[in-house]
């Protein structure tokens, strides 16, 4: 298992200089210069454009750049947002657990209700739940996430008035923040209807977020199990008279998780994507807004590095699942 | 014991009474704050979070109006030859206090120097607090070139010498950059190691003391009780971040936020027709133009570029662009400042007199470009549609028109490159309520070179002389007549095409009474109160 693991961990340092190289040259490739952008329509002379430039150092050859950048990443160093002039890492650390709140609700959400609804889609193929459930995902999964996001809080928050239009929770909760999940430091603060108030700002975003990642997992979930419900050891449990429950839940799933694990983990980076327009819907203060609001300004410092940090734990996310299928399934780490 | 939980929710129940009694008004803002520093920073977003409930400068903008009036300066005299200002300060003006700062002293010259001279001295202990850092504004309004020398009197005299006279001073000090901060607080945090939180945690003298910002959420500020001048009405001032013009509506009539900014053109109708809401409206301080190359032929040709403009249905631009919430522009200030000439007659729409001209300067089968930026401004809500709205009505004529755009840094760089092949849709929203703030900039002969933002790059020395001679001019009646003057000329010469001044809306609660909309697009809150 160690072998397994530190092999998997080797593939990553090409695939990390990688994406420095993507995350570096893809706000340079982008038209427009984020000093031209600081100036707007008032203009900037040739020599003040020249100093901020030199003073940001971007004077220097793109190469250069590049490995300035490599060298004070590997010191740690992320460097500095041009608009608020803090560091990168700070901002992402203040802002990702709003993200991550929002992308686990999603998650579970996604999952608890589509590989269920994938089993029963599966096992009952042809149905009339078949039929309509598989459609749903079908819709679910070419919803323009911004629209939908806008629908449901005209529909729940404008006129029913079930569920707040937006932010964390209500402004009438004040309390400092412990670990930047408003879940938990909204029961740790003790103010009674705060935890309800934060879950309630939950609900529509999270649901907006499942809402591809919930299809995926639904029709992948079908089509594992119809494919391992065809294979020959399912016909022998079942031709010697192994009860329906034990050979579907037993022989099956267990076989049939593996692709849906690898889908579930592939939805983080779908999530990620996801997060950049839901957040921007319901004001949620996470790094999908902030990465927006970054790229619009050109602000270079926090669109490197603030991919790199937002790569990194896709790819961490995608090792995990990795070293999952090991321990489903021991042929896997032994190979 | 046991009657602890009980005495517990008592007191809980007590404070959820005393919250519910404080007034918190809820602004739903359109854009995080970048910092609280007022000065290097030059976004309108981030000033109504930092300069204007924080801070106060030596002169402020009457409420309402573009005119200027005393703030932390009582009064002042400008001598003779108008290169020596000097301020008498308010005396008794406290700052704010936080868990990390008590204020030992009142405000006084110390403040007002230190506030400047941080901008202006390279070589001033905190003119690179924050590495990086720079005073855009400040350099862009001329500020180091102007002022000569700032003295401190006595405690409450301070004495500005300019190196040359400049009648908007006053107006440009009332700006947002120069906002004044206190010399103690920074002495304190220099002390502390912790410089950058004059950018995170301000202290002003404004009529709102900074609580708390959680990033690109929530900012909150309570009410200054010792605020020099008329206290706010409201206790808890809240701004909630919401970046998208439609879930603000929705916040809003939710009961979730009690004002925003900048709604949807499309959504006014709605709004008007809701009882629960009320809409405040103003001609904005902006113009939205189409610049000509004046150096290009056959557009050096000041009949060619009014017989375009006789050729471009306004009016219909008006009502498909703006959906009729803009004044079709006639001069390049809009008629709420000070000086718009109103005796200007507009050039007629009328594409047969246009042909005519065309024919009569030799102009037969011309082709031209007509840029359209990207991005949605106050002053213009959709480029691309105007364009072609121009294309068809330059057709009539026989003009045919190419609309081309580019992202919106090298739209801006690449229409002020020399040489720049098409006409170029842009405006502009005045900073300080001065019409030099628009015509120097825009119009001027020192603004057409590289660096400038004069995209006509149009250079009328007659006109650029009535200007400068209006810059050096204090008497008011003076200097209307210089500028009055300067807009027959530019109607005369036609650098541009105006099209429009578009009207700005604020959507609010019915509830909400006291809230004064500024010409400068500011929003400021120390004058609301909310009904119960």
């Amino acid at each position: 298992m160690v072998r397994f693991i530190l092999s998997k961990l080797l593939y990553l340092v090409p695939t990390f200089l990688g994406i420095t190289i993507i995350a570096f040259s893809f706000v340079r490739i982008l038209p427009g210069d984020p000093v031209l952008l600081m100036a707007g329509e008032r203009g900037v002379t040739p020599e003040r454009h020249a100093e901020l430039t030199a003073q940001l150092g971007y004077d220097k050859h793109v190469v250069l750049q590049y490995f300035d950048f490599l060298g004070r990443l590997l010191q740690g160093d992320l460097g500095n947002s041009l608009v608020t002039k803090k560091p990168v890492l700070t901002e992402f650390l203040a802002l990702f657990p709003a993200t991550v709140e929002l992308g686990l609700c999603a998650i579970i959400i996604a999952t608890v209700i589509g590989v269920p609804v994938g089993v029963l889609a599966a096992i009952k193929r042809g149905s009339w739940f078949d039929q309509v459930s598989m459609t749903t995902a079908l819709v679910g999964f070419s919803m323009p996430i911004f629209w939908w996001g806008l629908l449901l809080i005209i529909f729940f928050s404008g006129i029913l008035g079930w569920t707040p239009v937006s932010g964390r929770i209500s402004l009438m909760y004040f309390f400092p923040d412990v670990t930047g999940f408003m879940l938990i430091d909204s029961l740790i603060s003790g103010q009674s209807g705060a935890f309800r108030s934060a879950i309630s700002h939950l609900i529509l975003p999270s649901v907006v977020l499942a809402t591809i990642p919930l299809a995926v997992i639904a029709r992948q979930t079908r089509s594992a199990m119809l494919e391992v419900m065809g294979e020959d050891y399912v016909r022998t449990a079942r031709a010697k008279g192994m009860p329906a429950s034990r050979v579907i839940g037993i022989h099956a799933l267990r076989n049939a998780m593996i692709p849906v694990i690898t889908t579930i983990g592939l939805q983080i980076g779908v999530l990620m994507a996801g997060a950049i327009l839901t957040e921007t819907i319901f004001s949620w203060p996470g790094i999908g807004k902030w990465m927006i609001d970054s790229i619009s300004r050109r602000d270079y410092p926090v669109v490197q590095s603030g991919l790199l940090l937002i790569a990194g734990l896709v790819m961490l996310v995608n090792l995990l699942v990795d070293l999952t299928y090991g321990l489903i399934n021991p042929r896997i780490r032994n190979k | 014991m046991k009657h602890l939980p009980v005495l517990a929710s008592a007191l809980t129940m007590a404070l959820a009474a005393q919250v519910a009694e404080a007034k918190t008004f809820v602004y739903c803002s359109e854009a995080s704050p970048e910092g609280f520093d007022p000065s290097p920073y030059t976004a309108g977003g981030t000033f109504d979070a930092s300069a204007h409930p924080v801070y106060n400068r030596l002169t402020e903008f009457k409420k309402g109006t573009t005119e200027v009036e005393p703030g932390l300066a009582e009064s002042w005299e400008v001598s003779e030859d108008g290169l020596e200002y000097t301020f008498h300060l308010r005396k008794g003006v406290k700052w704010h206090s936080s868990d990390k700062f008590t204020p030992s002293r009142e405000f006084n010259a110390d403040d007002v120097i230190f506030s400047f001279e941080r901008q202006g001295k390279a070589d001033h202990p905190w003119h690179q607090y924050i590495a990086g850092i720079t005073y855009e504004y400040y350099t862009s309004m001329a500020m180091p070139e102007l002022i000569k020398s700032i003295e401190k009197v006595d405690d409450y005299t301070v004495k500005f010498t300019l190196n040359t006279p400049e009648a908007p001073f006053l107006a440009n000090i009332a700006m947002p950059f120069a906002s004044i901060v206190s010399k103690e607080y920074a002495d304190t945090l220099d002390a502390a190691g912790t410089k950058e939180d004059l950018n995170n945690a301000p202290i002003g003298t404004g009529p709102f003391k900074f609580v708390a910002y959680q990033k690109d959420a929530v900012i909150r500020y309570q009410k200054n009780p010792d605020y020099w001048g008329p206290a706010p009405l409201i206790d808890d001032l809240v701004f909630a971040i919401t970046p998208d013009a439609a879930v603000r509506l929705q916040k809003l009539k939710a009961g979730e936020c009690h004002l925003m900014p900048y709604p949807a053109p499309a959504d006014i109708e709605a709004i008007k027709a809701d009882s629960n809401l009320k809409l405040d409206e103003q001609a904005g301080l902006n113009v939205g133009y189409l610049a000509y190359n004046t150096t290009m032929a056959p557009f050096d040709n000041p009949k060619v570029r009014k017989a375009l403009n006789m050729a471009i249905n306004k009016q219909a631009i008006v009502d498909a662009v703006f959906q009729g919430a803009a004044e079709p522009a006639k001069n390049p200030i809009p008629p709420t400042m000070w000086s718009y000439n109103d005796a200007i007659q507009d050039d007629p729409y009328d594409p047969e007199a246009a042909k005519k001209m065309l024919e009569e300067e030799g102009v037969t089968d011309l082709s031209m470009k007509i840029w359209a930026m990207p991005v949605q401004r106050p002053y213009m809500p959709n480029a691309r549609r105007t364009a072609e709205l121009m294309q068809e009505d330059l057709s009539k004529i026989g003009v045919s028109v190419e609309i081309v755009s580019y992202e919106w840094g090298e739209y801006l760089s690449k229409s002020m490159e020399p040489g720049r092949d098409g006409a170029v849709i842009l405006g502009w929203t005045g900073d300080n309520g001065d019409p030099d703030n628009f015509l120097s900039v825009l119009l001027s002969c020192d603004s057409a070179g590289e660096g400038g933002a004069n995209r006509a790059f149009w250079c009328n020395e007659e006109f650029s002389k009535l200007l400068k001679d209006a810059k050096v001019t204090a008497d008011p009646a003076e200097r209307t007549a210089l500028y009055e003057q300067a807009q027959v000329i530019f109607k005369d010469q036609a650098p541009w095409f105006t099209i429009a001044h578009s009207t700005q809306y604020v959507p609010m609660s019915a509830k909400v009474s006291g809230f004064v909309m500024s010409p400068l697009g500011d929003f400021t809150f120390e004058t609301v109160d909310i009904a119960e």
